[in-house]
């Protein structure tokens, strides 16, 4: 599904990432640990071109989406991804959150639609709306959906995040230390959504600390430090026999 | 002092008996007008200044129009605004042979002064807003222009709104210079009444009462608007 073939990254002269080559099949459930650092951020930023690769591709459904012609937001339209930071729009409610870019997206392609198969705008909404709710209920937060984002708490809203993501029926979903920023007694509750999700076969890709989520729900741990790829293998594996010198030095330290 | 009481006669004769109110009323009216239309004229180019200059740089011609504009931005910030006025009126309009009123004329450089101050308010306004909102909308597949109109202006405004406010006062106070190109602004017409009473005490008086009082209307009204704004932060 998503292929990085010799991916590079560079701020200024600083290399980030030297050479990076991954693929992802369809419901994989990656998981990328290493020292803070060690770009793996910034991997999964060039992922769906929030950062501009340097060098290298990123194949995604067998279209190279580093290439400045290719019309990026469509295809990040099908990559779902969550941030640290939450990153929901502040003007808007949960709800609003949630619908904003759906109706952009079917109101766009209802214009291409021949005329007795168009669909008036309130009904975009309604069934945007529809949508939504289901995806609210499914977290536990319908009655929230008209709250702004500043009355949620930060589980609340990172739960929020996940399903705004959701709703645009993505194919994969990237995943930014998505605990990183949370209270440590909010933590379990967004790791319980991102296992439900990998339950339902999601294809996941996340940049986590959580070390018990990796093992748990991983199928693949990728270890990264100063840009590169050390290993990549099953948790097991990676976990009880590391074979590389700096992950059993890193995991000795997280663990 | 004793002969206060005959100043302030002096003053109320010519203000009233000679027509003088009429005079002050054009001034106080061309006064506002320059200010309402110079700020009306410099959020409207401003706003276009301020889209190019966030605008990313990726590409030629963004580049291109961004150096245009911060060279507007850095001329017209600065020159002092009584040297735009009198360059205008006496060096450019005479060249390209056009024939404008000194009023229109200090409408036009009041607006196109003031847009290289509104740009700048609108370029901070936008850069204050948590790049991250920008993040979040490209990443569910917003476009740039889509994920500036529905969320980063929307929150700019916010930041943009009580500063805009400040930039009216200055504006206000700063038309006083119109008078330099025949222009009849407050000044002038207190000006008109000293001349014909013989005396400018009272009338400097009175005109410096009119800015304040014009300097604090707006302020209170900037303050009602802050509080609104406010008030929508915490009801959420």
């Amino acid at each position: 599904m998503i292929e990085v073939v010799n991916l590079h990254k560079s701020f200024g002269d600083n290399e980030v990432l030297k050479g990076i080559n991954l693929t992802i099949n369809e419901g994989d459930k990656v998981v990328v640990i290493g020292p803070s650092g060690s770009g793996k951020s910034t991997f999964l930023r060039c992922l769906n071109c929030l950062e501009d690769a340097s060098a290298g591709q990123v194949i995604y459904h067998g279209v190279d989406i580093t290439d400045m012609k290719v019309d990026i937001n469509v295809h990040r339209q099908k990559m779902g991804m969550v941030f640290q930071h939450f990153n929901l729009f502040n003007n808007k409610t949960v709800i609003e959150n949630i619908m904003l870019s759906p109706i952009l997206v079917a109101k766009k392609a209802n214009k291409n639609l021949k005329s007795e198969q168009k669909k008036s705008n309130k009904q975009i909404k309604a069934e945007t709306k529809e949508n939504a709710i289901k995806l609210l209920k499914r977290i536990g937060l319908e009655e929230k959906a008209d709250a702004y984002p500043s009355q949620l708490s930060g589980g609340q809203k990172q739960r929020v995040a996940i399903v705004r993501a959701l709703a645009m029926n993505p194919d994969v979903m990237l995943f930014d230390e998505p605990t990183s920023a949370l209270d440590p007694e909010m933590v379990g509750e967004v790791l319980e959504v991102m296992k439900e999700l990998a339950r339902d076969g999601m294809t996941m890709v996340v940049v986590t600390h959580e070390m018990g989520f990796a093992r748990e729900v991983g199928d693949r741990v990728i270890f990264m430090d100063e840009g590169k790829i050390i290993e990549e293998n099953i948790p097991d594996e990676i976990f009880n026999h590391p074979k590389n010198e700096r992950l059993r030095d890193f995991l000795s330290k997280v663990l | 002092m004793g002969n206060f009481g005959i100043k302030v006669q002096r003053f109320i004769d010519v203000f009233i008996g000679a027509g003088g109110y009429n005079k002050v009323l054009e001034g106080l009216g061309n006064t506002i007008m320059i200010a309402v239309i110079g700020l009306i004229i410099g959020v409207v180019i401003g706003t276009l200044i301020a889209t190019v200059r966030v605008l990313p740089k990726y590409k030629r011609l963004p580049r291109i129009l961004n150096g245009i504009c911060s060279f507007y931005v850095g001329l017209f910030r600065g020159t002092p605004v009584v040297v735009q006025l009198l360059v205008f009126y006496y060096v450019l309009l005479p060249l390209i042979g056009v024939k404008m009123t000194a009023v229109s004329v200090s409408v036009c450089v009041f607006g196109l002064n003031s847009a290289a101050y509104v740009s700048e308010i609108m370029r901070s306004g936008i850069q204050s807003v948590d790049p991250g909102q920008m993040e979040g909308g490209r990443a569910v597949g917003m476009s740039y222009a889509n994920t500036m109109i529905k969320i980063i202006i929307p929150q700019a405004v916010k930041n943009i709104l009580p500063t805009l406010g400040n930039e009216f006062i200055a504006l206000i106070k700063e038309t006083s210079v119109v008078s330099f190109v025949g222009a009849t602004d407050l000044y002038v017409a207190f000006n008109y009444i000293g001349s014909n009473s013989y005396e400018f005490m009272v009338p400097y008086l009175v005109m410096a009462i009119i800015y304040i009082v014009l300097v604090l209307i707006i302020s209170m009204l900037i303050k009602i608007m802050e509080r609104g704004l406010k008030k929508s932060d915490r009801s959420r």
